[in-house]
């Protein structure tokens, strides 16, 4: 079963390798994976997504807090959480079918973001169902070029914890 | 006042308690072999190859319990240790290695002598270092031995620039360390040892299957209780070898692949399992869909991930062997009440049922040729009145060892477990030697890994390291030669060294004692001229080339279908002329 699984790493020269070496190491699948600095630059957020039966996630996620440098890990799939994904698509234009383009582009709520008299570069951000779907429908025209930012994902918060939140803000 | 990297480093390691290092030097690490020459708190050992060091540090640590040190140049320096760090990493051994890198200016341009030593390293170590500023080394340093020693232990490694090795920086030392992301847990969750607690009280079979958790742990005492209190059995891992007496009633002796017949047979009908700091390595489970089919387990283990990696756990508990034994301790002293004897009454029965059917055995005939297991029941009785350190090598005479001498107490035990690092024994015996001037120190060794690190010889000689070495020479491989008999049909490939070297020559090359037993009957006194000697000894003995270790769980195979003895195929081929046949005249015609 596929899950998401958040890590926080300390933002430093080999963080990134110990989890990517974890992984291959032990023979666990990697989907994707993407990493960025949080709101503290001492650290990063990295979203991996992978698959295996229970013990193999309970051990991803076991043998990820055994790394020094992991500070913390959490399966999103154990709550609610929601996801997206970014993808860039540079797509080949016929006078003819820029029209075309476009179109799908809105059906999507994709924008232009680069326009030459042979091209377009779409940028589209969604769950990876509807990053395939607008793929699906671009691929006739001729795709020139893609690149996906694999998913990032954050557990969605109750609704009882955020009241408690806005409580808490209001008092300060 | 300010101080270079190498000044630095050296406060570092005295403030540490380091009183031995083992080291080869190069290029790079010049300046801090330059300054630990200026100095007579910390003894240099100068091995012969970067990979004896490592080793020797893992001997030093196993025996002391603390971490062991070891310094190396960069690039070849570096990859020779790489197998000392693999084996310290399965092994959990505390260890701290500093490495010499090329100057920050030149990292990346494929300088001379340059590696990725993090890169390389990063598999194999608990954690690693690249020090890029002066500045961060004394916090790093003590890091490294943080690191090293807490939580389950291991390698870590330290690489240190050239430049940062010159560099000045004002020194401080930090007391105490603490990393945001790294936590060991110490104690053990309350309910669940409760629930241990109550499940060992009630169990009809328990078994107490112990690893090198405890030894680490330093838990050998709280071991004996729970098990004298309980009377429970206790089974050993390889690893977990002297964390209960070898001659206490109720030790079972070594479980897993090469264990006691009965050691395999009370885990197999066991209703409890209670793991202590051991990890259900394959060696032990066998076919884990068969692994202990009737009982519940317990695991203890600092480690999380050991936790139902392999097998399936009842009752987890997440913390350091000796706290965990105490509190449970606490619980039992108040519970059991004396009915325990009586409850495990018929379980220790069946026990000394399945002793009886299946003792360890090996047939020595006073004019035969010389048994490997006759060799190391000598060498235990001659010697266990004087506390003695025993390495091994990885191979038969391994396994015979574990089997055959019966250690009294931990940290007396150094053998490479998980990664069967042959080469190990003789560095490792240096390394605790190093530590232990005084004591007795053996190393059981075959002939073919002997081979491995016998150029830490000199080392020995030069440091006055007097290890007594032991090599049961059967001019095979002998291991591998047992799979080839019982899983190929008996083609030998590439197992039969043909002409092993004249050891006893040998050892007197190097200025050591070299000393031969050529018949059963020689054994005793060969074995106590050794013991006698205040210099590295090798003890030569030719055995008989075609000797198995039994029992014996083919790879995958079920705990409880052991092989017992040579199957009849066998036994006729051996009478025969073999495949090849070594001549007895081998050992001789090179001596």
């Amino acid at each position: 079963m596929e899950h998401i699984i958040s890590v926080t790493v300390e933002n430093k020269f080999g963080s990134l390798s110990r989890v990517a070496g974890l992984f291959s190491g032990r023979g666990f699948n990697i989907e994707s994976l993407s990493v960025a600095p949080t709101l503290d630059p001492s650290m990063s957020q990295m979203t991996i997504v992978t698959s295996g039966d229970e013990r193999i996630i309970e051990q991803i996620v076991k043998q990820l807090n055994k790394l020094i440098d992991v500070i913390k890990v959490v399966d999103l799939n154990e709550s609610d959480f929601v996801s997206r994904e970014t993808a860039l698509i540079k797509v080949h234009t016929r006078p003819e079918d820029r029209a075309e383009a476009l179109r799908i582009a809105d059906i999507f709520r994709a924008n232009v973001i680069d326009s030459t008299p042979a091209t377009y570069t779409i940028e589209v951000t969604g769950d990876p169902r509807k990053i395939e779907a607008i793929i699906n429908l671009l691929q006739p025209l001729g795709i020139k070029e893609l690149t996906r930012t694999g998913r990032v994902a954050v557990a969605r918060e109750s609704i009882r914890s955020t009241g408690m939140q806005a409580k808490k803000i209001a008092r300060e | 006042m300010k101080l270079t990297g190498a000044e630095i480093l050296l406060e570092c390691l005295k403030r540490e308690g380091v009183k031995t290092i083992f080291a080869l030097p190069g290029g790079v690490v010049l300046k801090i072999f330059d300054i630990l020459h200026q100095q007579k708190d910390i003894d240099v050992v100068l091995t012969r190859h970067e990979q004896g060091a490592g080793h020797m540090a893992e001997g030093y640590a196993k025996a002391t319990g603390k971490a062991g040190v070891c310094l190396v140049t960069s690039g070849p320096g570096m990859t020779n240790v790489i197998t000392a760090l693999a084996d310290a990493y399965m092994d959990s051994v505390p260890l701290v290695c500093f490495s010499g890198q090329v100057p920050t200016s030149l990292i990346g341009n494929d300088a001379f002598q340059e590696a990725d030593n993090v890169g390389l390293s990063r598999p194999c170590t608990k954690y690693n270092f690249l020090v890029k500023n002066v500045a961060e080394l004394a916090t790093t340093i003590k890091e490294a031995f943080y690191i090293a020693t807490t939580g389950r232990p291991g390698p870590v490694l330290v690489d240190i620039p050239k430049d940062v090795s010159m560099d000045k920086a004002e020194f401080t030392y930090p007391s105490s360390v603490s990393i945001r992301s790294y936590n060991p847990v110490y104690e053990g969750n309350k309910w669940q040892i409760k629930q241990a607690a109550e499940a060992m009280t009630k169990a009809k079979k328990p078994i107490l299957y112990v690893g090198g958790g405890v030894v680490f742990s330093g838990a050998s005492q709280e071991l004996l209780e729970l098990a004298e209190l309980t009377h429970m059995p206790v089974d050993m891992t390889l690893m977990g070898l002297g964390a209960f007496p070898g001659e206490h009633p109720q030790s079972l002796g070594m479980l897993g692949m090469h264990g006691t017949y009965w050691a395999n047979m009370a885990m197999h009908y066991s209703d409890l399992v209670i793991a202590i700091g051991a990890r259900f390595d394959d060696r032990v489970t066998g076919k884990v869909s068969e692994f202990c089919p009737h009982a519940k387990v317990i695991h203890i283990d600092i480690d999380p991930t050991s936790i139902r990696k392999n097998v399936n756990v009842d009752i987890p508990i997440v913390g350091d062997c000796k706290t965990v034994l105490r509190e449970l301790l606490q619980i039992l002293r108040a519970t059991v009440n004396g009915d325990q004897r009586e409850l495990r009454k018929s379980w220790w029965n069946q026990i000394h049922e399945w002793q009886q059917a299946n003792p360890l055995t090996y047939q020595q005939e006073s004019d035969g040729p010389i048994k490997p297991q006759y060799v190391i029941s000598r060498l235990y009785e001659l010697t266990k009145d004087r506390d003695p350190i025993v390495s091994t090598d990885v191979g038969q005479h391994q396994m015979w060892a574990a089997q055959y001498f019966k250690l009294a107490k931990a940290n007396r035990w150094l053998t490479s477990g998980g990664l069967g690092t042959m080469g190990f024994g003789f560095p490792a015996a240096m390394g605790a030697q190093a530590a232990f001037p005084g004591r007795l120190v053996l190393c059981i060794a075959g002939d073919g890994s002997i081979q491995m690190n016998m150029q830490e010889m000199a080392t020995a000689v030069v440091h006055k390291l007097p290890v007594k070495i032991i090599i049961l020479n059967n001019r095979f491989h002998g291991m591998v030669r047992q799979w080839q008999d019982l899983f190929y049909e008996g083609r030998y490939a590439s197992s039969y060294l043909e002409t092993t070297p004249d050891f006893v020559k040998l050892a007197e090359a190097y200025g050591a004692v070299g000393l031969r037993a050529s018949k059963p009957t020689e054994i005793d006194a060969v074995l106590k001229e050794a013991i006698a000697v205040n210099k590295p000894v090798i003890v030569d003995v030719p055995t008989y080339p075609y000797e198995n270790v039994y029992p014996m769980i083919p790879a995958g195979g079920c705990n409880h279908e052991m092989i017992l003895e040579d199957p009849p195929a066998l036994k006729s081929k051996q009478i025969g002329a073999g495949q090849v046949a070594p001549k007895d005249s081998d050992t001789i015609l090179t001596a």
